[in-house]
């Protein structure tokens, strides 16, 4: 993007960065409003509606019966998809994932995958048999920037909301009994953006900051500071000290999510 | 399949291959490996064997995606069917979308793109064998293409992983290494302007471990620059001296 709009707005952006504001009256390390509410979503097994200021992220479960993979016999199975859909900006197109969606499942399975967040020994039901298959899909549904933050805060919060059917075995066949259990989920990643605008770094980009934006850089961290996944997008780069400010303001800032989510 | 090693490092600390745990695997690189292509390149990093090809610039097709104040960067990384233990399919995986998408990213903002508006550049890579840090050694070698394709850049970007194994941070992770350690750092560089311009991790690290690993593929980085350079100039004395 780099209409005659958007670079009038990078020189008012940027200004404004230089003084430490930003467009909507933040500071540089703050985040916009978050709202979570869970269990909307009756038919899925679990769902969660993330509000991350004007940016809207519906995330659901389903789950059913699978194979595991060879290399994990005694493990379920998590698979992310990421939908883009149409109604949620004039910029995307009905059609097939493009990269964008997938790059943005990716970083959000990376999150919950890496940090171990669900216990999916627990979800095996006969190892190198049968296992349960969690799907998480992510639907952005108003697109104001900073989709990776609040996909990965919407399914985690999804997770979390999820109960899985009680089960029998009878004859070799599973059948589903009446009552549920919680889906096992151990570790809560929270993925904390930041966007390098004139050289400086913001946290929670808006759609106009993202639009004026060298490059960005995600970083998932566990309930024990630890840093799980990375991902840098865009055209741009960072300086090596510019990585390492933005570890230490993501570590900071997943741990002020934390306390305020309680998880 | 499943006759995993014990231990990734042993008591004298060094690797699987016998590797120190900041020494890099043996790289051989080529550069113009194909004459179709405006620019080639082709690196062995270990048992990695990459080919990469640079288009351009050209005519955009479709005409639609043309861009009228700078050229178009297009990229796409594939792998052989046979470049793997278990055949994987021809078709795209979600994988491979996105390393093309960060392959790209890691090239763009070395080349100047503002020097050929509505004209295309496309970069491909198709890995012959794989071994751990393909995308790595595809960004050196994809890279190596731009430049041998003539297309002027700020700086040559070189690509190295830096990972955890056994609570040791250590140098280009080769594919057992990838797969049984405890974490993987991606990472280009251009090493002049000392910019980064690929960053990925999974795994488990503390952020002291991040800093260690994000300093070691740097030096990595570093190193391989100096053979990636080298192996360019090479080409041309050679055709210089052909031509006397």
């Amino acid at each position: 993007m780099s209409s005659v709009i958007t670079r009038v707005k990078q020189k008012q952006i940027a200004q404004l960065i230089e003084k430490g504001k930003r467009l909507d009256g933040r500071e540089l390390t703050d985040y916009r409003e978050i709202t979570i509410e869970q269990g909307i979503i009756e038919r899925a097994e679990g769902s969660a509606r993330v509000l991350l200021g004007k940016t809207e992220v519906l995330a659901g479960t389903k789950i059913e019966l699978g194979e595991p993979f060879p290399d994990t016999p005694n493990e379920g199975v998590l698979t992310v998809n990421a939908e883009l859909v149409p109604l949620a900006s004039p910029t995307f197109e009905p059609g097939p994932p493009d990269e964008n969606s997938i790059e943005l499942a990716r970083i959000v399975d990376r999150g919950i995958r890496e940090s171990k967040a669900i216990d999916t020994e627990k979800l095996c039901i006969e190892p190198g048999k049968k296992v349960f298959v969690i799907f998480v899909d992510v639907y952005v549904l108003n697109h104001d920037g900073n989709l990776i933050d609040a996909s990965a805060l919407a399914a985690t919060a999804a997770l979390l909301n999820t109960k899985m059917s009680k089960y029998q075995i009878e004859d070799g066949e599973v059948k589903l009994t009446s009552g549920y259990t919680q889906l096992p989920v151990k570790k809560h990643p929270i993925t904390v953006t930041s966007a390098k605008i004139d050289n400086k770094l913001v946290v929670d980009p808006c759609l106009e900051e993202e639009q004026v934006m060298d490059a960005r850089i995600s970083i998932a961290i566990d309930d024990d500071d630890n840093i799980r996944a990375i991902q840098k997008g865009g055209n741009g780069y960072f300086t090596p000290e510019q990585i390492q400010e933005a570890a230490k303001t993501a570590k900071e800032k997943a741990k002020q999510l934390r306390k305020k989510l309680d998880w | 399949m499943n006759d995993k090693p014990e231990k990734l490092i042993d008591k004298k600390g060094l690797r699987l291959d016998g590797r120190k745990p900041d020494e890099l695997r043996p790289i051989k690189i080529e550069v113009g490996a194909l004459s179709n292509a405006d620019g080639s390149a082709y690196i062995e990093q270990g048992k990695n064997k990459i080919l990469a090809a640079a288009y351009g610039p050209r005519e955009v097709h479709p005409k639609h995606l043309a861009l009228q104040d700078r050229m178009l960067l297009r990229c796409r990384y594939h792998m052989a069917p046979f470049s793997v233990q278990e055949r994987k399919s021809p078709a795209p995986s979600r994988r491979e979308v996105e390393i093309s998408k960060v392959i790209r990213e890691s090239l763009q903002p070395s080349i100047f793109m503002e020097y050929y508006p509505r004209t295309g550049l496309d970069v491909f890579v198709e890995v012959l064998q794989a071994d751990g840090g393909t995308r790595c050694a595809s960004i050196t070698a994809a890279a190596l293409a731009v430049a041998d394709a003539g297309i002027p850049m700020r700086d040559i970007v070189v690509a190295c992983a830096a990972g955890k194994i056994e609570d040791t941070v250590v140098l280009d992770l080769m594919d057992e290494e990838d797969k049984m350690g405890s974490a993987d750092v991606p990472l280009a560089l251009m090493p002049n302007l000392n910019a980064v311009t690929l960053l990925q991790m999974d795994g488990i690290l503390t952020l002291e471990e991040f800093e260690q690993a994000v300093n070691l593929a740097i030096e990595g980085c570093k190193k391989i620059s100096v053979i990636q350079k080298e192996t360019l100039k090479a080409k041309y004395v050679d055709v210089k001296e052909v031509e006397e």
